[in-house]
């Protein structure tokens, strides 16, 4: 293993609690959900049994100019959005053919997505079928890629060490995040900046996602629909959001004499190996995840003062992950679940709840998981409800885990 | 048959919607591509949208030839309909 440390120098999202870092983690800290009534009229065209959602609080084209957000996926434009503020919030300038404050031979970019453009994909596929190929925008391939995020920030900030977009469901932002620290220690970049997006509310992943009852029907109630490790809780809230951020070479972000949030100390990557959608019973993969990034930090389970669950509200997921989390780590470690504030940003979610986890170290400060108030028995952790409780932190994990059987921890120690 | 000048304002138009160029900058003698930085995706799209406004029919191969506005308006004059 490379002794390279890496540092996380800047962060960016946009979120269903707001539109940048700053507002997301101020709503998490204050107790609001970002979930609400969907009001597009598909719902009840297609008579859909999910009429709710975690939409973003603002939308992209506020931030992005007109002619360049018609060129860009919606997820596109998330990506760019959050990578933009890491990029700026580390003290860096735009990028130009004149100035470059990174190298751009050694600056890469590692932003995953689960999907990448479905709404692009079927959007075209109207106007094929309606008015032929003339109408068929030349973007259409460009804006439906899943790497098509990765590419656009590469381009925006002249990152020529290679741009990487992990695809592996709800765990891409957090195998971005892996990656890009892959590409410090194994010498390709000084500076990666590495996160997640994704923006498919549409009635064909709401319909497919209902389809495998995986999602919450609590449509009178927005609010607390998602309830992770709550024994009412239904299933997951779709959301849409990104999350970045600046990895950075710790010397040389303490050269400039950068803010250093937190070193991101180590990761676990695991495949169950197992179903496509359920994780397997023992919970190996996820157990070994976790061991594996303790293992590549240096440290022992007791050391892991938090996690940050990747627990979405559903059944048998929720249960299973707490029970990983008692054999990985043990029962001292402090839980929390942002899905139940956030919804899940499905390829967005590993790298805003990275972001989280980030912050709760930086902060000493974990905030509650919204709605639990019956703790599933299964469950017994300890995880933060009511209100965010003041913790000091010297190493959290940040779980996420997806479709496919992808297990990725991520271990943020303090700077 | 329109006019060459209703021809190039309608042009403009059109670069504003797909390009976000300035409808005064899209002169006669600008380049689509060195001039006001249009490119290759956006050139099919402005193509498409100026069949639509002007009842012509732009081949790829004739798209190929417009260089300038100017070659553009002066395509248009001479084949629309």
């Amino acid at each position: 293993m490379s002794n390279i440390d890496v540092v996380i120098t800047g962060l960016g999202a946009t979120t269903p609690l707001g539109g940048d870092v700053t507002s997301t983690w101020d709503g998490l800290i204050a107790g609001r959900s970002g979930v609400r009534t969907i009001e597009a009229d598909w719902v009840e065209r297609f008579d859909l049994p999910v009429k709710i959602g975690a939409s973003l609080a603002e939308e992209p084209t506020e931030t992005i100019p007109r002619v360049q957000a018609r060129r860009l996926d919606r997820c596109e434009q998330v990506a760019l959005i959050a990578a933009r503020q890491a990029w700026a919030d580390a003290g860096f300038a735009e990028q130009t053919d004149e100035h470059t404050d990174v190298e751009p031979e050694r600056l890469g970019v590692s932003i995953g997505s689960g999907i990448g453009g479905p709404v692009t994909l079927l959007d075209q596929d109207d106007l094929l079928e309606e008015h032929g190929i003339r109408k068929v925008s030349p973007l259409t391939v460009p804006m439906l890629m899943p790497n098509g995020p990765a590419a656009h920030v590469g381009i925006d900030l002249k990152a020529r060490a290679g741009v990487h977009s992990p695809a592996s469901a709800c765990a891409s932002g957090a195998e971005g995040i892996a990656t890009g620290f892959q590409m410090i220690q194994s010498g390709r970049a000084d500076v990666v900046v590495a996160g997640g997006a994704e923006a498919c509310i549409a009635p064909i992943t709401i319909a497919g996602f209902a389809q495998a009852r995986t999602v919450s029907t609590r449509n009178d109630d927005p609010a607390h629909a998602s309830r992770p490790f709550d024994t009412g809780r239904d299933g997951f809230v779709l959301g849409e959001g990104a999350g970045a951020v600046v990895l950075e070479r710790a010397d040389r972000a303490a050269a400039r004499g950068a803010r250093v949030y937190a070193r991101l100390s180590g990761f676990g990557i695991t495949s169950d190996a197992h179903h496509i959608t359920g994780n397997h019973p023992d919970g190996i993969g996820q157990i070994a995840a976790m061991h594996h990034a303790i293992r590549m930090a240096g440290l022992t389970a007791s050391d892991v003062g938090h996690v940050n669950a990747h627990a979405t509200s559903t059944v048998v997921g929720d249960v299973g992950e707490a029970a990983a989390i008692r054999k990985a780590i043990g029962e001292h470690a402090v839980v929390t679940a942002p899905k139940s504030a956030l919804g899940h940003l499905v390829g967005g979610a590993g790298a805003v709840e990275g972001i989280i986890a980030i912050l709760s170290i930086y902060h000493g400060l974990v905030p509650a998981t919204l709605n639990l108030e019956n703790l599933d028995p299964k469950v017994d952790l300890d995880v933060v409800s009511g209100e965010a409780r003041k913790v000091e932190l010297t190493a959290a994990i940040s779980n996420s885990f997806g479709f496919g059987g992808h297990n990725t921890a991520l271990l943020f120690t303090a700077a | 048959m329109a006019d060459k000048e209703e021809i190039l304002s309608g042009l403009a138009e059109i670069v504003e919607e797909v390009a976000g160029v300035a409808q005064d900058d899209v002169s006669t003698e600008k380049s689509f591509v060195d001039d006001l930085d249009i490119d290759s995706l956006s050139m099919v799209e402005i193509a498409v949208q100026a069949e639509d406004k002007f009842g012509v029919k732009i081949p790829d191969d004739e798209l190929a030839n417009l260089k300038t506005v100017g070659d553009a308006v002066d395509y248009v004059a001479a084949n629309s309909k």
